[in-house]
Parts: structure tokens; C-alpha cells; sequence
């Protein structure tokens, strides 16, 4: 067996997150993900904390890890200064970089993710873009949602906005500084891992005999951005 | 307790904020869905308090929310942060003012790494001037916009027109002050007021006449959760800790939310609306929604700035009854017309929410 704990260990996020663990579940009291999924930080922390590589393979391939909201609640409450969250985000990182994260319903969504945020990062420089959020993806946006976006340039000027203009709030980010954004991406390996998610993925659909292309609702991204089981939530 | 300690320990909770000359780094969340609020923001800055704001095309998003949806990895988002320092570098300024919370989190959590682990600071220079040829400066002072706003609340109560006060009864008004998690849950000392007593958003709201709501669930999250709602398919944690929320304030009778992180006022927002449709549940008045603000629509709205220039008319929760109660003069004709007078027809209207 690989070890696991060697390479979660080369994460900075590990040595600012884990020191030691009482396993006194405070952190666990305060976790909006724990009152609502079959989850509690403490065991996660514990087990990192354990250094059994067949744990943490479990941790690596299950869906426990993927439910973490990252809002660092825990970071405050941990009497001895731990942050579950980053250690969290090192154990996904790990997951995403080996393809583990294919294993289980919750990893697998990160082609969702990759495809949204991930992909408007580079292709607008924003993380969230108006445009792309329709009504049917975003129901919680409400009837006002539509009548906005069918109007931006009338409702904007009143906010002293220019749409897509040269500066401003949600001016049209430049050509050079999506270039360099690019550049960035590329020299630290940030497109390396969006294109490692993405063949994953396709190796995971053809596993399950869906078919997978690069449209947002191909049958592997409905079934990944749609999906939640029961077994995740409290009963 | 004598008054001098209390006042040694309360200097624990302060931070420093710069007094002028901000680099100003806009937020994703708020251009996309609160577009207003964020130009408001930089017009009380200018031309309320008469600050130096250098509004600067040439940044991007700060990846933030790529990070915590684990698609960005930290070498990658620490590069870009590099890329602002540097843009503010170039331009001559020191102050680096945040308008998101996830932003004023990350940049945060950069500093400190770099600071304690200095090889990640030097790694991340050789990467951006190997992507860009760029250098930069660290920051002297980094702000969240409310921090700002915090520093100067006394000389905006001295401006504003309107208070937290309920004119007909002179009584102050009930306000829920909800701060983002990333705001001073990572770095407590980052914060006004650390994460015990966070005091940003609380002593602006004082500082206009308003009384703060304490109830059970004042800290808990609003639910964001990045993946958790990002993906349609974990919404339900989303939706579920807006409502914990809403249901422990609820019998303490707000008369409004005030936020600083652009997330939270959308979830708080569009939450009441979506609860509305499936349990047929508000929480304000008449079947109304409590009004959720930022912290610069609340400024500007005290300031005298009209409600629809400013955006009130694209949140879901109308804002009409706080303006009433504060004895803000508005014409409800003009919330859904377009510049210059536009007719351009109304939203439909939400089955259960009353919306004006």
C-alpha cells in the first residue's frame, strides 16, 4: 500500500492543521455539515491522527470527506488548535491528485465543480458569472432572477454600472489579465489537475456505462450534479 | 471588573485599519447578484468620506471560491494573490481593501502561511514571474470593506440622514448583524472583536441607532458550504442552516440582517424565498421576508441614497418595511422601471413571499 500519510504530510495545510487531537468533539458540536450528514470531524481528525494507511485510504475513496462546508467553524472552538477543515482540504486534494475521488457519489461531483467554477475562473476572471446561472439550475434565485437578466441594461445604468465595460463592477476582465491568469494556472499546475478530474471522470463513466462528452448536461454530469443518496443524511 | 481592564482586553480585539489610499479588490459574489452594492460601496468611500480608492480594472477573481471547492489548488490560488499584490504594487498603493469575505479569508490565510512557512511566500514569487515576469509587495495593512466602514462609522452616523430608529415610535431598530465565517473564524485576530466578540458590523448598526439581536444561532453559518451549494444535488445543507438561523431569530422580531460577506446576504435572502415555496413559511411581518442588507446598502440607505439606486430592487425580500419604519421617503412606482424611466415590466410575483 502507498503511503498515504508521507504524501497528505507534504501538504502545509497539514502541519498548520493537525497538531494533536484530545478527540474532545467540540469541533463536531459547532459543524453545520455534521447537523446535517452522517459526518463528524473528530473521527476524521482521529483517523489522519491514527497514520494507518488503510484508513485513510477508506477517508481517501469515501464520501465522508466531501461533506465538510470548509466555513472553519472548527478552527476557532479546537481547544488545542487544530483546523478539521484544512485537513479536510488536504485529504480532497490528495483524493482529487491520486483519482480517488471518482470512488464515491460526493468525490465524483467535482467534475460539476470543474465545469462551473473551475471553468468561468478562466474563461471570465470571476469565479460566479450571472449569465451562466439559469433559473432551472438555480431555482432559489427566484422569478426576480429572470426579470434582472432580461433587463441588466436597462437596471445597471442605475447603479452607476457599465456591463462588460472597462472597469468597474462587472466590467469585462481584460484579455491580458486572462492571459496571465492562464499563464498561472499553467505554471503551477492548476490545468494539469482540472485535466486530471476530467479523466478521471471519463474513466468513472465509462466504468458505469454513462455516457460522457464535454456538454454540462451530458447523462454522467446529470447523474453527478443531480444525485444524493439516502445513506448520507441523518435519519 | 474595573473600566481600565475592560478596556486593555477590548485593545486585544482591535486590528488596524488604514486610515486612506486603499487598493480596492472587488468580490465575485457581489458584482454577479448585488452589482449595486459594491458601487455604492466605492462612491461612500469617495465621495461620503472623500478616501483615495484606486478601482483597478486589471485584477481577477482570487480563485477563493475554486479553493474551497477544492478544483483550485493552493500553489495556484497563492500565484494569483501574488498577481494583486503586485497590480497594487505597481499602482503605488500599500492598503489592500477586500470587498469579499472569502477573499479577505484567503488573503489572510496567505499571509500567514507565508510568514510562517517563508518558503511558500518564495516559491510562489518564482512561479508569478515565471507566469507573468511580475514582482510584488506585501501589503502594510489589509482590510475587509467593513472594517472600513467599522473605522469611520462615527463620521457616517454624523452624515446620515436616516438612523436605525423607528420614527413613528422613536424606539431603535432590531437588528440581526450576520458576519461571514471567513471574516475572523480562521484568524481571530484578523477581525474587530475577534471571533468571540465580533464588533464590525455590531458597532456600525450601533453607531446608526441600533439595537443588537442576540439569539442562540448568531454564529452558525448561513450555509454556503461552497460544494454544498455550488452542486445542486447538496443544496438541502445550504437551505437547512439558513433556516436554523432564521428559526432561532424569528421570535426575537428583527427588523432587518445586516451582512458583510456577499454570500451570507444572498443565502439569508434567497433562502426566505425558496422556504416561502416549499414550507409556505416567512419570517417577517404580513408575510413578508426579514429585509437582508449589506453593510453598504444599510450605510447608503441611512446616507439618503434612493433604495433603487442602489440595488434594493434585485433581492428577493423586499425592503420596503425597514424603509418605512426608518421614515425613508421612496416611490414604490419607480422599483421596477429601468434608467430613465424605462418601462420594463415587473418580476412575477413569488406564490407565498409578499413582495411589494
Amino acid at each position: 500500500m502507498d503511503d498515504y500519510i508521507k504524501m497528505l504530510e507534504e501538504d502545509i495545510r497539514i502541519k498548520e492543521g493537525l497538531t494533536a487531537c484530545i478527540n474532545c468533539g467540540t469541533c463536531t458540536a459547532i459543524c453545520p455539515a455534521a447537523n446535517y450528514y452522517n459526518y463528524d470531524p473528530r473521527i476524521i481528525v482521529d483517523t489522519v491522527q491514527t497514520r494507518d494507511n488503510s484508513k485513510i485510504y477508506d477517508l481517501l475513496t469515501g464520501d465522508t470527506i466531501w461533506y465538510c462546508g470548509e466555513c472553519m467553524s472548527c478552527k476557532t472552538r479546537c481547544p488545542r488548535g487544530n483546523a478539521p477543515g484544512l485537513i479536510i482540504m488536504a485529504l480532497r486534494n490528495l483524493s482529487i491528485r491520486l483519482g480517488f475521488f471518482t470512488s464515491s457519489e460526493k468525490g465524483r461531483q467535482q467534475l460539476a465543480i470543474k465545469r462551473s467554477i473551475g471553468h468561468w475562473i478562466l474563461k471570465y476572471g470571476y469565479c460566479l458569472y450571472r449569465e451562466e446561472m439559469t433559473l432551472e439550475d438555480h431555482p432559489e434565485q427566484g422569478p426576480s432572477w429572470e426579470w434582472q437578466n432580461r433587463n441588466l441594461e436597462d437596471l445597471l445604468p442605475l447603479f452607476g454600472v457599465q456591463y462588460k465595460g472597462d472597469a468597474g463592477a462587472l466590467r469585462k476582465i481584460s484579455d491580458d489579465s486572462l492571459k496571465e491568469l492562464h499563464a498561472i494556472f499553467e505554471v503551477t499546475g492548476g490545468l494539469d489537475f482540472y485535466d486530471n478530474i476530467e479523466k478521471k471522470s471519463k474513466e468513472k463513466a465509462d466504468e458505469m456505462k454513462l455516457e460522457f462528452d464535454e456538454r454540462m448536461n451530458c447523462e454522467y454530469m446529470h447523474e453527478i450534479y443531480n444525485k444524493s443518496s439516502d445513506h448520507h443524511y441523518k435519519s | 471588573m474595573k473600566i481600565e481592564g475592560k478596556k486593555r482586553l477590548w485593545r486585544e480585539y482591535q486590528k488596524e485599519i488604514a486610515e486612506d489610499h486603499y487598493y480596492f479588490a472587488r468580490s465575485c459574489v457581489r458584482q454577479q447578484i448585488f452589482p449595486g452594492a459594491e458601487q455604492i460601496c466605492v462612491k461612500i468611500l469617495q465621495h461620503d468620506l472623500g478616501r483615495d480608492v484606486f478601482d483597478d480594472p486589471g485584477h481577477t477573481t482570487c480563485t477563493g471560491i475554486g479553493y474551497h471547492t477544492d478544483v483550485v489548488q493552493l500553489e495556484t490560488i497563492m500565484t494569483v494573490v501574488a498577481r494583486q499584490f503586485s497590480l497594487m504594487t505597481n499602482a503605488g498603493y500599500e492598503n489592500f481593501a477586500v470587498s469579499c469575505i472569502t477573499s479577505f479569508g484567503i488573503y489572510t490565510e496567505i499571509l500567514e502561511t507565508w510568514h510562517h512557512f517563508p518558503e511558500t511566500e518564495e516559491k510562489t514569487r518564482e512561479y508569478l514571474r515565471k507566469a507573468t515576469g511580475r514582482e510584488f509587495k506585501i501589503p502594510v495593512n489589509l482590510a475587509h470593506t467593513s472594517d472600513i466602514f467599522y473605522k469611520f462609522r462615527h463620521e457616517i452616523a454624523q452624515k446620515s440622514r436616516y438612523k436605525l430608529i423607528n420614527h413613528n415610535t422613536g424606539e431603535p431598530l432590531r437588528v440581526v448583524e450576520h458576519i461571514g465565517c471567513h471574516y475572523a473564524k480562521m484568524f481571530p485576530h484578523k477581525g474587530v472583536g475577534g471571533a468571540e466578540y465580533p464588533y464590525v458590523l455590531a458597532g456600525l448598526a450601533e453607531a446608526l441607532g441600533g439595537e443588537i439581536v442576540d439569539y442562540p444561532e448568531r454564529r452558525h453559518c448561513c450555509g454556503f458550504g461552497f460544494r454544498q451549494y455550488v452542486v445542486k444535488a447538496n443544496r438541502g445543507y445550504s437551505i437547512s442552516a439558513s433556516k436554523i438561523k432564521l428559526e432561532s431569530m424569528k421570535p426575537y422580531k428583527p427588523d432587518l440582517i445586516v451582512t458583510n460577506c456577499p454570500g451570507c446576504t444572498v443565502f439569508l435572502d434567497r433562502w426566505q424565498y425558496a422556504i416561502s415555496e416549499m414550507e409556505g413559511k416567512t419570517y417577517g411581518d404580513n408575510g413578508q421576508g426579514i429585509p437582508v442588507l449589506t453593510f453598504e446598502e444599510l450605510t447608503a440607505v441611512c446616507l439618503g441614497y434612493s433604495p433603487w439606486e442602489i440595488g434594493l430592487q434585485m433581492h428577493n425580500v423586499g425592503p420596503e418595511p425597514l424603509l418605512r419604519k426608518m421614515g425613508v421617503p421612496f416611490d414604490p412606482s419607480r422599483k421596477y422601471l429601468g434608467a430613465g424611466g424605462k418601462n420594463i415590466g415587473i418580476p412575477e410575483k413569488p406564490k407565498v413571499l409578499v413582495v411589494e
